[in-house]
């Protein structure tokens, strides 16, 4: 199989002792059993994420994600824009799509990128590592893969929001997207059929200044989850992973639940199946430990 | 302008005016027809005050202090499903971020909303260096009420913050530098030029 390479946009979360460095370190370890080579966008920055509008407005917000794809364009032209992060893939590929859409917006951001000397066709793909695995990898191969099937493993797969809409993933519904789930499958694993919060809010950002109201959310996507007779969750988003596994203590403590289950990402799944160690799939990343992965990737 | 565009043209009040020209697209409010999905679809709806559809309906309705003053538009937890449903296809999420924006630039957003002032906060943090210092914005949002209920904060959030530090995932040093792009200076100067533009092309209403 040919190397395919990418415009790779990491974003903040990935970073060395950041919240989702265990994701990254997943996805490098996928990575290299796949044969993706990952080219970062030199000196990237923040894409304002979801609640960057209140402060920075429309052309601000845009100009940071423009900023990123001028720089993708220098760096890696002809190459597609792949992000991890559902928020750092939502801002850029909604960029993207607002300067194509409207001449002024694009003339205005242009104007703003000049004051570092920098310009922007935005005329790049801009996609999710969800979708590379899905369009450019495919399931077949993505399996062939596996050297230690995921046997015995029941997992909740929670798209969450914003890999999910608005843009979602090509052939996908917005309300019942099957690609985590036959993930899962490839992976040897068995996904909670009819998993009931699969495209739920976990409050996202608002998991912060309302925290009760988010966690209340939170409650019922793990409640589901158990329900559907889950050991763990798998998520491609790294706040609906941080929201979800981290509040748990505080769920139990206000509505007397006993929750204690793993959040993992998909591509620690995969990096478990495809025989990486526990460190390499970023397992020693999680609060609440997939004991049923460590055995795996300790055999 | 057509003797039909001017009949019409009498009917649009000020405030919807004023949403079509300075909010985030804004100029799709007069699409919505009332049905209602966003609002049975957010996941945040009962703690709207008015969910996205009366907010609509509210603006055509000339209510500029309501809407603008209003908590509502601040519960939005930007998860699209209103986009998603939406059967006129509005951007209602954006419009929401807009109203907030708006709200937020005009000064008469509410004082103490949390969203509101944790996404200052969370913009602060991130156009200062690049990038987000998520321990810094930690601590600011666990002061954001003050000292003492910081501290208070501060302390029944120690168990999460330990074990984001055992697992690698926080960065206690990063309270004295952290993350960020090389290039600031260029990351500012577009910042402040966009800024520009977008503060000039705000119409007095």
């Amino acid at each position: 199989m040919a190397k395919k390479e990418y415009s790779f946009y990491p974003g903040c979360s990935s970073q060395k002792l950041a919240s989702g460095s265990n994701y990254q370190t997943a996805v490098d370890s996928m990575c290299d059993v796949l044969d993706i080579k990952l080219n970062t966008i030199p000196d990237w920055n923040c894409c304002a994420a979801s609640i960057g509008y209140a402060e920075g407005g429309e052309l601000p917000r845009l100009a940071l994600s423009a900023r990123n794809l001028a720089l993708s364009e220098q760096a890696n032209p002809g190459q597609d824009v792949v992000a991890t992060c559902a928020a750092c893939w939502l801002a850029t590929r909604e960029t993207k799509e607002r300067l194509h859409h409207s001449d002024s917006l694009m003339k205005e951001t242009n104007e703003a990128l000049a004051a570092a000397g920098l310009k922007v066709k935005a005329d790049q793909n801009v996609r999710h590592m969800v979708e590379v695995l899905v369009e450019d990898i495919g399931y077949e191969e993505m399996g062939k893969h596996v050297k230690k099937p995921l046997e015995g493993i029941k997992i909740a797969g929670y798209v969450g929001c914003q890999t999910n809409r608005p843009f979602g993933i090509s052939g996908e519904s917005f309300e019942n997207p099957k690609y985590l789930d036959k993930l899962v499958e490839t992976m040897g694993a068995q996904p909670v059929d009819n998993y009931d919060k699969k495209v739920s809010c976990c409050g996202g950002a608002l998991a912060f200044s309302e925290p009760e109201k988010s966690q209340a959310l939170i409650k019922d996507i793990i409640e589901a989850a158990y329900d559907g007779g889950a050991d763990m969750i798998v998520t491609p988003c790294p706040v609906c992973q941080m929201n979800v596994e981290i509040y748990q203590n505080d769920i139990n403590a206000k509505y007397k639940t006993k929750f204690k289950i793993p959040v993992v990402y998909y591509s620690t799944l995969m990096s478990v199946a495809y025989g990486k160690n526990a460190k390499q799939a970023g397992l020693d990343g999680l609060v609440i430990q997939a004991k049923q992965l460590n055995d795996i990737a300790a055999k | 302008m057509s003797a039909n565009t001017a009949a019409v043209e009498r009917y649009r009040n000020s405030f919807l005016k004023e949403v079509e020209a300075n909010v985030e697209e804004g100029n799709w409010v007069k699409m919505c027809m009332q049905c209602g999905v966003c609002s049975g679809s957010c996941p945040f709806g009962p703690h709207w005050d008015h969910p996205p559809q009366e907010l609509f309906m509210m603006i055509r309705a000339g209510k500029r202090e309501e809407v603008l003053t209003s908590s509502s538009m601040w519960m939005c937890t930007s998860c699209y499903n209103c986009i998603a449903r939406c059967p006129r296809e509005l951007p209602i999420t954006h419009i929401m971020h807009g109203l907030a924006n708006y709200a937020h630039r005009l000064g008469i957003a509410p004082k103490n909303q949390p969203t509101r002032k944790f996404a200052k906060m969370f913009w602060d943090n991130l156009s200062k260096k690049g990038r987000v210092n998520e321990l810094k914005l930690g601590v600011s949002l666990y002061f954001m009420n003050g000292f003492v209920s910081g501290i208070k904060t501060a302390i029944a959030a120690l168990p999460i913050g330990i074990g984001m530090y055992k697992t690698k995932r926080l960065n206690p040093m990063e309270y004295f530098g952290g993350h960020g792009v090389k290039d600031t200076s260029g990351l500012h100067a577009i910042l402040k030029k966009a800024r520009e533009i977008e503060d000039a092309k705000m119409k007095k209403f």
